[in-house]
């Protein structure tokens, strides 16, 4: 029972961070409908950033607001720079301008930070703060997750950018009638998208270590939690990923053993593609014949 | 040079062309013949993923996993029971196309992005599935299988990495006939008619789901034979040689060489098998950047890839407005 | 000294025009009409006018400032409310929402405040069902909605694209009455594109009929009115 709950509340923590990564992806989705495959590269980017940050002596929560801030950035320019450019492009120029970013952004971080794995600091504390069955870096990255949540609700429900932002995801054309400057609004979501990969980076990075490919297994789950919850619903990517995190450590220890949880993850991904494609909370599936 | 049809000039290039590929073991150096051995291998793999992304529109992120199948599949038939090399080929070939098809069927229901997706995960995934504990007596887990390289047969004096290239060779021009003749046909209309005008073609009475999942059967077969002959050529077969960027270079490959054509899986197979190589003096991470980035150029400025641009020179070499028309019309194949 | 003036305007959608060489004029707190039956370019015009069709040639002049080439979102912050076919409605968003989104692009947050009100007094369906999806709400109610956030823009000029469309004769007479209003008391300046040309004429002071993307007949309403083409085309009778 002990062996199980721990395997409950460490999976919440790893399902916190794939709902973080998974909300990144709805938002984009909702956008543009495009779904960003070089989401997790650009999370792992900005941990290296962090990393170096924090190597040259910062401490680390300045580390930490300072990657968001960056991250923000690159988000915004790559969105200006390269993905408004195939806005309408045909959907496998779109996955291949995206796989292109994944390999560029890989390839770059192992050119400049090398491919050794690096141990990535946690700013909570060594002893169990929370009981016998968490440890202080699996509370604080659900705490983490939950502050993050709470702020992109609110940032979305109450300020009028975040209205604006609604309102471009779902009309571009009724939101540019309004006046809002809908390249903008986009170029926005991709910075806030990139600012809550970098936490999520920031946050798995202690457990999985760092290296360039450290993201690559985190996306498929935050992917599977996209497409659990509903690609196009948030709330249902914060479900989906703790959903995934706990289904995924309770078959990695009981069911299919630790090396095949990925597994676990296509196997969601497929099902419901195929099964219920507009997820758990979905309100529209768009196929794009 | 991407079409279809057939003319007197186009037979002779290719004539040359072949002559040029037997010509190659006997002029360079062993590992010379080993890297175009891996080229018409790459070839081999891309003309199957064309078949699918190009030629039909689905987008596959994971044939790195199917080309994966194909290696283990010949790598435990010989190491396993001792079938001979020749053998695993056409097994590895036949597997695959029933875990191509099979995959295929769900994959009716996605389209466009969502398909990339199911693909992509199936090609992370899949190294891990190589890795798994409960195969690991075939498979040898993470150490892998080492495999031996073949003689060459008849008594016939010549290198065991000469006999390989010209094996591998015989298959490739079997491989890339069949899927001439497979695309020009009726088959292969209904696949660009597919891609293009979906409704359109269900509406013409093309069975869309059955040439689809036919595609996908068929490419994955071409994966898999490439798959088998890599495997052979590299004496090797490892869960880490099938990363999930495998399937990415896949992608590349076609992308870059030229979707849906023919002859552009040549280019593109060239380009995965020797540019890396060129970068690789830079940085062990510059072949990435440079695939990305050629990536970007290529769908940006060059969506019909290296073969787009030797039409159009071809174009503008040969007088005569007849091949000008027939290039422009070809373009798409 | 018109508001709006429009002269050889060309635009389609893909390689041919759809309209050809049309003119047209909107005075200060005027009321003009297009008429045409389906098809003739109606929403095309509207769409031209607000930087929608990137094939748009042709000079339109908003208040002495040219707008050819500019975008939708420039233009509209010139203070041109357009109500669009098909009414645009932001379906998952409240209809306070679509309100606030409206009049996203104003600071003055007390004449923002009063316009809220001033729309509510016109439709006071849209208060009850002010946290109410907008999804949800029936044509005719979106239809108000529609006009209400283009009316939270605080325009100058509002476009309306078919506002009768599919409504029920009394929810349109409803509608027409309020647009005369909004032009008498808030002196905004209307361009009105219609099939229903009998309510159209009475509204408008001035009107333009389009065919097939070409002004064929223009003149004061009142005129227009007893045209005899105009009569057995577009009046029935
Ligand atoms: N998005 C579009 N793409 C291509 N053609 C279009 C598009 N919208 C309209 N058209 C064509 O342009 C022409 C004019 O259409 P428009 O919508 O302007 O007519 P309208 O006068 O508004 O008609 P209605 O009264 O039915 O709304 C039509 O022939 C129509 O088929
Ligand atoms: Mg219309």
């Amino acid at each position: 029972m002990e062996a199980f709950l721990h395997q409950v509340f460490s999976g919440l923590a790893n399902g916190a961070i794939y709902a973080s990564l998974a909300l990144a992806l709805v938002m984009i989705y909702q956008s543009t409908h495009h779904i960003n495959f070089a989401q997790g590269e650009l999370a792992m980017f900005s941990t290296y950033l962090a990393w170096a940050m924090i190597n040259a002596g910062l401490p680390y929560w300045a580390a930490f607001g300072l990657t968001v801030v960056a991250s923000f950035f690159i988000g915004l320019i790559i969105e200006r720079a390269i993905v408004r450019r195939v806005a309408d492009a045909p959907v496998l120029t779109v996955v291949v301008v995206f796989i292109a970013l994944l390999v560029i952004l890989n390839s770059v971080t192992g050119w400049i930070f090398t491919y050794t794995i690096k141990v990535f600091p946690s700013p909570f504390p060594e002893e169990p703060l929370f009981g016998p069955y968490i440890s202080s870096h699996e509370a604080g990255v659900v705490g983490v997750s939950i502050f993050v949540l709470v702020t992109l609700f609110l940032f979305f429900r109450f300020t009028p950018l975040g209205l604006a932002m609604r309102a471009t995801a779902e009309n571009a054309v009724s939101s540019r009638l309004a006046g809002i400057r809908t390249g903008w609004m986009l170029a926005l979501g991709w910075g806030i998208a990139a600012a809550i990969g970098a936490i999520a980076g920031m946050m798995v990075a202690p457990i999985v270590y760092l290296d360039p490919n450290m993201m690559s297994g985190i996306l498929l789950y935050a992917i599977a939690a996209a497409l659990m919850g509903g690609i196009d619903s948030p709330l249902g990517a914060v479900i989906g990923g703790l959903t995934v995190g706990v289904l995924e450590n309770i078959m990695g220890a009981y069911v299919v053993g630790t090396e095949l949880k990925l597994t676990v993850a296509l196997v969601v991904i497929i099902g419901v593609l195929i099964f219920k494609p507009t997820g758990l909370f979905g309100r529209s599936f768009v196929t794009r014949v | 040079m991407g079409g279809l049809y057939v003319n007197r000039t186009r037979l002779i290039l290719v004539a040359l062309v072949v002559v040029l590929a037997c010509a190659l073991p006997f002029v360079l150096s062993s590992y010379r013949v080993f890297q175009f051995n891996m080229v018409l291998v790459y070839a081999i793999v891309l003309l199957g993923l064309n078949m699918l992304t190009g030629f039909n529109g689905q987008i596959s992120l994971g044939h790195g996993a199917f080309y994966a199948i194909g290696a283990y599949v010949a790598a435990v038939l010989m190491d396993h029971w001792g079938v001979p090399y020749w053998v695993t080929v056409p097994v590895a070939g036949v597997i695959c196309f029933i875990a191509g098809f099979l995959f295929g069927l769900p994959a009716l229901r996605l389209h466009g992005h969502y398909l990339a997706l199911a693909t992509f995960a199936l090609g992370i995934s899949m190294p891990q599935i190589l890795k798994y504990k409960g195969l690991e007596e075939w498979t040898g887990g993470v150490q892998g299988i080492v495999i031996l390289k073949p003689e060459a047969p008849f008594g016939l004096n010549i290198s065991q990495d000469q006999w390989l290239y010209l094996f591998t060779l015989i298959i490739a021009l079997v491989m890339f006939w069949l899927a001439w003749n497979l695309l020009r046909g009726r088959i292969g209309r209904a696949m660009v008619a597919i891609r293009d005008h979906p409704i359109a073609a269900e509406a013409m009475g093309i069975d869309v789901a059955a040439v689809k999942t036919l595609t996908f059967g068929v490419s994955a077969l071409y994966a898999g034979v490439g798959g088998a002959l890599g495997a052979i050529v590299v004496q090797f077969v490892a869960p880490d040689s099938f990363v999930a960027l495998v399937s990415i270079t896949f992608l590349i490959g076609i992308v870059i060489g030229g979707l849906a054509s023919i002859s552009g899986v040549i280019y593109g197979a060239l380009f995965i098998q020797f540019v890396p190589n060129i970068a690789d003096e830079i940085s062990k991470a510059a072949p990435w950047a440079v695939y990305g980035l050629f990536l970007l150029a290529f769908i940006f400025l060059a969506p019909a890839g290296i073969a787009g641009f030797v039409r159009a020179l071809w174009a503008r070499l040969t007088t005569g407005s007849t091949r000008k028309k027939r290039a422009a019309q070809t373009q798409e194949t | 000294m018109p508001i709006l003036e429009v002269s050889g305007l060309c635009a389609g959608y893909g390689a041919s025009d759809v309209l050809h060489d049309v003119s047209f004029s909107v005075e200060q707190g005027g009321i003009t009409t297009i008429l045409g039956a389906n098809g003739a370019g109606k929403t095309t015009v509207l769409r031209a006018l607000c930087g929608m069709l990137r094939s748009a040639r042709g000079s339109i002049v908003l208040d002495q400032v040219q707008v050819n080439g500019k975008a939708t979102e420039s233009i509209v912050r010139l203070g041109v409310g357009h109500v669009p076919d098909g009414r645009g409605t932001f379906m998952n968003l409240t209809t306070e929402e679509n309100l606030r989104v409206g009049a996203m692009t104003r600071r003055d947050k007390a004449a923002v405040a009063a316009d809220f009100e001033r729309v509510f007094s016109y439709f006071p369906r849209l208060k009850e069902r002010r946290h109410q999806q907008a999804g949800t709400l029936s044509g005719g109610e979106q239809q108000m909605l529609a006009i209400s956030r283009a009316l939270m823009l605080n325009p100058r000029l509002l476009l309306l694209d078919e506002p009768s469309f599919g409504l029920a004769p009394l929810v349109v007479q409803d509608i027409f009455r309020i647009m005369r209003t909004i032009n008498e008391v808030q002196k905004v300046a209307i361009l009105l594109v219609e099939q229903n040309a009998s309510l159209a004429l009475d509204l408008a002071s001035t009107a333009y009929i389009l065919e097939t993307g070409r002004v064929v007949m223009s003149g004061p309403a009142h005129e227009l009115r007893e045209a005899e083409s105009v009569r057995k085309s577009y009046l029935g009778y």
